[in-house]
């Protein structure tokens, strides 16, 4: 089915999110949307499968005029989605939610489950998958949720696919296998659009690339371009894709964690028997995709997480039996990955924010009462060296751009006195502009002599920054290896092989 | 990687992350309390005497003999039977297993039948009475909880279950004065409800109010409105306006003549039968059919709802209208079958032991059900209890509900885990 | 909003909105403002439910309904009868809660406004406890049983312990914030130790301490010594709050000590360190908790001084309205009006107290009403609840009045109004992700 939309004009209150985009797919071809966290390229896919509705344009399928109301028509018109957050409800079996809004019904509207299920297992036979159809989604690993996802458009006679994002929660083997499934969706005679910020990705399967930017259109590309040809057509400019940094001088160890393993409210073991150390003066990044137990680590650095064993020794002292409030006083500052959820509270000012992890004491309470005078200044120097770009310091937080938000976090720990910094996704949904910012201040923290540790999804943002990499899978570290180590060997870590048996099977094929 | 596999083949994706041994010592912790409870009640401060138990009224056909039971004696037993059961709790905890719910069950049965036998020392409880008013109480309790389920699993938090009872009493009242006739008194009351469901839905669904708040207020205009016309206007004009004709009992043959339970079940009214129908239907409707399935995806997560096609905030809507018509046909028993006519804030708080149902059921119409009738015992006991010359003060037993629902929300009894999204107004931008 | 960063150099065509529009109408902007804001719509709701209680008393009057009988023949009579009863009704209401003017002096004019100070002292004080709780992020609805649990405390101090005027008042006194804070602390010590549902848990504490209290009125613990009535014997003299402007007026210092209450809340939210970080944990508990604060000893710390206020409402109950004795009942309600008190103050100290007075304005005017017109009290209920339903919902509000909404710009028609309490971070967070 050939897809095609012109003139896309989508807007949320003043800002423009897209604007006035056309976009061809022709039947049977893979068609990447390249384009940054935030260029539009969800918003777009959302008016296409119409959850927003455009202010102007109009989508065509095979020629013809479409007018969505709802994702129902959407999909009646033969529109899948594949999407970034899985729209699958966990407490639901496979089968359940693959018929869910369209379901097979006996009398009276009973469920007929027994259709459901075959359906389940005939499309995962097609395409090899596989998926049991009584198994609760909630239990199932990220990569096979995302295979019921595929289902549950494909079970609709979807003609055109979007995946926005698919790969962001997938290891490089699960997405290479992903890669091979969206083939055979096209030899199939599906119409695919792939929505990425990752460029080898789109390099690999695309046949046809359109880059967007700040809600536009600035270019087609083939696949292949270079990627410094498609990343400064993405970012608007040449971009550096390293970080600037003299080489580490690493000191003593100052902060060892010790056969750590951390387990979850439902007794699963999140984070299991870790050890390693991080030198004054280095930065240790733990790669890993998401999910693998590096959330959870640096929660129990912090003293976030309540069922920890082992030992978390910072400077000779024992962290792991100390609150929050422990931590925090014995030098530890914290950048949290999700910075709406625990960074920031966005119906506090900037000048709240700033004292928000230091409520109950120096410098910014005297004798129960805040010193609101103090507060002020401080904030005020704080908006400037930090850049933070407001109207003033009684702005709420809350309408920052995530950019001058993460500058208040930065603002906020950087401005206590640290023997140790972790900075958990430091640049997630970021701008080009905001993240280089970030990057040059955590480098500027480990050239003060303080320990750093930065987690991070993005291998290009741990090879930009790591003085060592340390790899997490399934709540272990895989193996911790130097900051050049070949990124195919990063990418086999990531999957579960470690280093030894990288090694092995590199000198067998030899 | 080569790219030209033609039939792929993926290797099963791990499921699951090791788990750690966590034994869980809440069950046994909370046998052994009640163990050593029972052996302060029964032995310590055991009563002599005997316990007599009526299983029969004057009417029955198959007339059962009364069971003496000898207090003391039977007070040691059930320790014994709690202590042993403790132990197989240990055990099992001990070796990181669960304690099955049979096991639970038992207990609880044991220890209760003990403490029954304790309280009612030297008198005779009439069993099928006691059966007939728990039913009698249960009955608004279990459509108000069936209209909680309803309204929660779809994802709006109903506190207002209180406010639509009442305003069904009310309704049906004057309505069934009015046309001398119960059933359009009857369906009057499901109107009520409709009208203050539809208040809660266009404040909650529409307007993005927080559900607790709106269903909070709601509680008080009700009980406002129907005081104030009570007051102004029913008082004065009783003969015309509240005097409601009853619906009849209607005995079913056979089953009727069940011994024990018979006539409390079945020598009923047409409302309790309706609420029959109603409990399985609510039931066969969440889990089986077309309507259920979405119902249940809006309640846990709307955005995937969506997606798929479903009207959330439609589904939202005309769900939370069903949950107040349900409620309210509960409103109607106090009018049409409970008492002679409507009094100022007849309900008395049901609303509320409705809510604590829907929630120590965990959101499941049978279990819920099942609380109600619970709660609804424990009310009625209290009066048969009272009767007999028990030692226990009534207000203990007519706090019995709302200790144990606050046990259950505290993860004492098991943890319940309502619908995700329930009480989060769903917003599409 | 504003510019990210001055090393990304294209810039998204829009500019940012807020100066922009300021610049194209300052004043316009400002009207708007102010016809849409919480003010306006405040009194709109208001009236609002004063409508609705017209039309309640309107219908319901014997002098209406007996007119309304030939409205076809003289449509006039039924109007005059649906003006007399509500103006009747509502210059009852004015005069039982503000001035009488029939009275013989001003002294004795100005009584009812005293009347309505005397009846919003137990109102402000619940109301500030229950704002506090909101403030937290806890619901506490339990209200009724934290009242409960403080007059019988207070009471049960009041009419036992011998002690002389100051000291026995403030041991009472004392007694009920404690009996209230406990009370309240169970909810505040589960929430934080198990995450029970506080909305659940302080519902169920209302009927655990109606049937409490209901107990210990059986027994001698608060029983009247020979009597068999569920009745406390009366106050020591002790223990009683003074009146306040003397004996002829029922205002008693109680309204000193809400006004005090008033202020401490007040200073306690805005200019303490334990009061930021309550504000923190209620607006974001993750990001309070990630920064070091004790969630979880703050919910307790938090519901102890909410409860204790609420206490303060059950001890003026028992020490400053109903001195006599009192029995399960004390509550009257105050438990559940102070929730709709707290959320027409907006959670606000001074909020509370300006919605405490009005609604004890309304509960004063109401038995006057009930005296003078026939018109049930109970009418105020609803007139409570109808104001507290519309001022939730600021929307609707505009929409009955046709008002602007604040921030838009006056277009003549608007394709898709968005809900007022749209989440305004995802929004920008789209905006901000969007450059």
């Amino acid at each position: 089915m050939k897809l095609e939309l012109r003139g896309i004009t989508k807007r949320f209150g003043s800002l423009v999110a897209n604007d006035h985009i056309d976009l061809v797919v022709n039947p049977g071809e893979i068609h990447a949307l390249l384009g940054e966290n935030g260029a539009g390229k969800s918003t777009l896919m959302n008016v296409l499968y119409g959850l927003y509705q455009a202010e102007d344009g109009e989508i065509l399928l095979d020629d013809e005029v479409q007018h969505f109301a709802g994702p129902g028509d959407a999909m009646n018109a033969g529109i899948g989605m594949v999407h970034q957050h899985f729209m699958l409800i966990p407490v639901f079996s496979v089968a359940e939610n693959v018929m869910l809004g369209h379901e097979q019904t006996r009398f009276g509207g009973t469920l007929d489950l027994a259709a459901a299920r075959r359906q389940v297992r005939e499309i995962s036979a097609r395409f090899g998958f596989h998926v049991d159809p009584d198994a609760l989604v909630g239990d199932l690993p990220v990569g096979v949720q995302q295979r019921v996802e595929i289902i549950k458009a494909l079970s609709r006679d979807a003609r055109v696919l979007v995946f926005d994002e698919p790969t962001a929660v997938l290891t490089p083997q699960e997405t290479d296998e992903l890669m091979v499934i969206m083939r055979q969706l096209k030899a199939a005679g599906t119409s695919i659009v792939f929505i990425t910020h990752k460029l080898r990705e789109v390099r690999e399967v695309a046949d046809r690339i359109t880059v967007i930017r700040l809600g536009r259109v600035v270019g087609e590309a083939s696949p292949t371009a270079t990627n410094t040809e498609l990343a400064s057509l993405m970012v608007g400019r040449a971009v550096e894709l390293t970080v600037t940094k003299d080489a580490a001088t690493p000191g003593a160890p100052a902060l060892v964690v010790d056969k750590l393993s951390v387990i979850d409210v439902d007794g699963q073991i999140v984070v299991n028997n870790v050890s390693f150390d991080v030198k004054a003066g280095e930065i240790l990044a733990i790669a890993g995709v998401q999910g693998n137990g590096q959330t959870e680590l640096a929660e129990a650095i912090l003293g976030l997480q309540a069922k920890v064993t082992g030992e978390i020794v910072l400077d000779g002292v024992s962290l792991r039996d100390k609150s929050v409030r422990g931590v925090l006083n014995a030098g530890v500052g914290y950048i949290p990955e999700d910075r709406q959820q625990d960074g920031l509270i966005a119906e506090f000012t900037i000048a709240e924010n700033l004292m928000l992890d230091r409520a109950d004491g120096a410098p910014f309470v005297a004798r129960g009462s805040l010193r609101l005078a103090y507060l002020a200044d401080f904030a005020a120097a704080k908006l400037r060296e930090f850049d933070i770009r407001a109207q003033g310091i009684a702005t709420h937080v809350g309408r920052l751009s995530g950019g001058n938000q993460q500058k208040v976090v930065l603002a906020r720990e950087l401005s206590r006195t640290l023997r140790l910094f972790v900075a958990a996704q430091p640049t997630r949904g970021l701008d080009v502009g905001s993240i280089e910012f970030v990057h040059t201040r955590i480098v500027e923290t480990r050239d003060a002599g303080v320990p750093v540790i930065v987690v991070s999804t993005e291998l290009d943002e741990v090879v930009a920054l790591a003085d060592r990499i340390a790899v997490m899978y399934r709540g272990g570290i895989v193996g911790i290896v130097p900051a050049d180590t070949d990124r195919d060997i990063l990418g086999l870590m990531m999957a579960g092989d470690t280093p030894d048996s990288i090694a092995k099977q590199k000198g067998a094929a030899a | 990687m080569s790219t030209t596999v033609a039939t792929p083949r993926f290797d099963e994706l791990p499921t699951h992350l090791d788990r750690a041994v966590v034994k869980s010592w809440k069950v046994p912790a909370i046998f052994a309390v009640f163990t050593v409870v029972g052996i302060v009640l029964f032995v310590v401060l055991g009563r002599n005497g005997v316990t007599h138990f009526n299983l029969s009224t004057s009417t029955d056909l198959i007339k059962l003999p009364i069971a003496a039971v000898p207090t003391r004696g039977a007070g040691i037993i059930v320790v014994i039977v709690s202590a042993v059961l403790t132990a197989i709790a240990v055990a099992l905890s001990y070796t990181a297993r669960k304690v099955p719910l049979g096991v639970i069950t038992l207990f609880a049965v044991v220890f209760f039948a003990g403490f029954l036998t304790w309280a009612a020392a030297g008198h005779t409880l009439a069993v099928p009475g006691l059966l007939l008013s728990a039913i009698g109480i249960s009955v608004p309790l279990i459509f108000g909880a069936l209209g909680g389920v309803v309204s929660e699993r779809v994802g709006v938090v109903n506190v207002a279950i209180e406010g639509q009872l009442l305003a069904g009493a009310f309704v049906s009242a004057v309505v069934a004065t009015v046309t001398h006739q119960a059933l359009i008194g009857f369906i009057a009351a499901m109107v009520a409800g409709v009208l203050v469901s539809a208040i809660l839905a266009v404040f909650s669904i529409t307007y993005l109010v927080d559900q607790v708040i709106v269903g909070v207020v709601l509680n008080v205009l009700v009980i406002g409105l129907t005081d104030f016309l009570y007051s102004q206007v029913l008082a004065s004009n009783a003969p015309t306006l509240n005097a409601p004709p009853h619906f009849p009992f209607l005995p079913i043959p056979i089953l009727s003549g069940i011994p024990v339970i018979g006539p409390a079940l079945f020598r009923q009214t047409i409302i309790v039968y309706l609420m029959y129908a109603a409990i399985f239907l609510v039931w066969f409707a969440l889990f089986k059919t077309r309507w259920g399935l979405r119902v249940r995806a809006v309640g846990e997560h709307p955005t995937a709802a969506d997606t798929v096609g479903i009207n959330v905030n439609r589904t939202r809507f005309l769900n939370v209208l069903l949950a107040g018509a349900i409620a309210g046909a509960g409103g109607a028993y106090y009018s049409l079958a409970a008492s002679p006519l409507f009094t100022r804030e007849v309900t008395a708080g049901a609303g509320y032991i409705a809510l604590a149902a829907v929630i120590f059921g965990r959101w499941n119409p049978l279990l819920a059900t099942l609380a109600a009738l619970l709660f609804g015992f424990t009310s009625s006991l209290q009066f048969s209890l009272s009767a007999a010359g028990s030692p226990v003060p009534s207000e203990f037993m007519l706090m019995l509900p709302y200790v144990v629902t606050i046990l259950a929300v505290a993860g004492l009894v098991g943890h319940s885990r309502g619908p995700a999204a329930s009480g989060k107004p769903y917003i599409k931008s | 909003m504003t510019a990210t960063t001055k090393s990304d150099a294209p810039r998204p065509s829009t500019t940012p909105p807020a100066p922009d529009e300021e610049q194209s109408s300052q004043f316009q902007k400002y009207v708007r403002d102010i016809m849409g804001g919480s003010a306006v719509l405040s009194v709109l709701a208001v009236v609002i439910a004063l409508v609705v209680g017209a039309v309640l008393i309107a219908v319901t009057d014997p002098g209406v309904q007996a007119a309304s009988a030939y409205f076809f023949g003289r449509p006039s009579d039924t109007l005059t009868a649906i003006w007399s009863a509500i103006s009747g009704a509502y210059a009852a209401l004015f005069q039982g809660a503000v001035y009488n003017f029939g009275a013989a002096d001003f002294l004795s004019g100005i009584k009812p406004l005293t009347d309505t100070l005397t009846d919003s002292t137990s109102l402000i004080a619940a109301g500030l406890g229950i704002a506090l709780s909101f403030r937290i992020g806890l619901f506490n609805i339990g209200g009724q049983g934290q009242i409960l649990a403080a007059a019988a405390c207070a009471g049960w101090v009041g009419f036992t312990v011998h002690a002389p005027f100051p000291l026995l008042l403030i041991l009472a006194l004392l007694a009920g914030l404690f009996g209230g804070a406990i009370w309240a602390g169970i909810v505040g010590f589960l929430k934080a130790q198990t995450g029970a549902n506080e909305v659940i848990v302080t519902i169920m504490l209302n009927f655990v301490a109606f049937y409490l209290v209901s107990y210990l009125l059986k027994v001698p613990v608060l029983q009247a010594p020979g009597s068999t009535n569920p009745q406390t014997p009366p106050m020591l003299p002790g223990a009683i709050f003074p009146p306040l402007l003397g004996p002829n007026y029922l205002v008693t210092v109680g309204f000193l000590f809400v006004v005090g209450a008033t202020v401490f809340l007040w200073w306690l939210l805005n200019r303490s360190s334990l009061g930021f970080q309550f504000r923190a944990i209620g607006d974001n508990p993750r990001a309070a908790r990630t920064a070091g604060i004790n969630v979880n000893r703050l919910y307790v710390y938090g519901m102890l001084i909410s409860g204790a206020l609420v206490g303060l409402a059950g001890a003026n109950q028992v020490q400053g309205v109903i001195t006599t004795g009192f029995s399960s009942g004390i509550d009257s309600g105050i438990g559940f009006s102070a929730i709709t008190v707290a959320l027409l103050g907006r959670s606000k100290p001074w909020g509370v107290f300006g919605a405490g007075i009005l609604f004890g304005a309304f509960q004063a005017g109401g038995y006057t009403m009930q005296a003078a017109q026939n018109v049930p009290v109970d009418i105020v209920l609803v007139v409570q609840s109808v104001i507290v339903l519309f001022l939730a919902a600021p929307p609707l509000v505009r929409k009955i009045f046709h008002l602007p909404t604040p921030g838009s710009t006056p277009k003549p028609k608007q394709k898709k109004s968005a809900p007022e309490s749209a989440p305004k971070a995802e929004i920008v967070q789209k905006e901000g992700a969007a450059q």
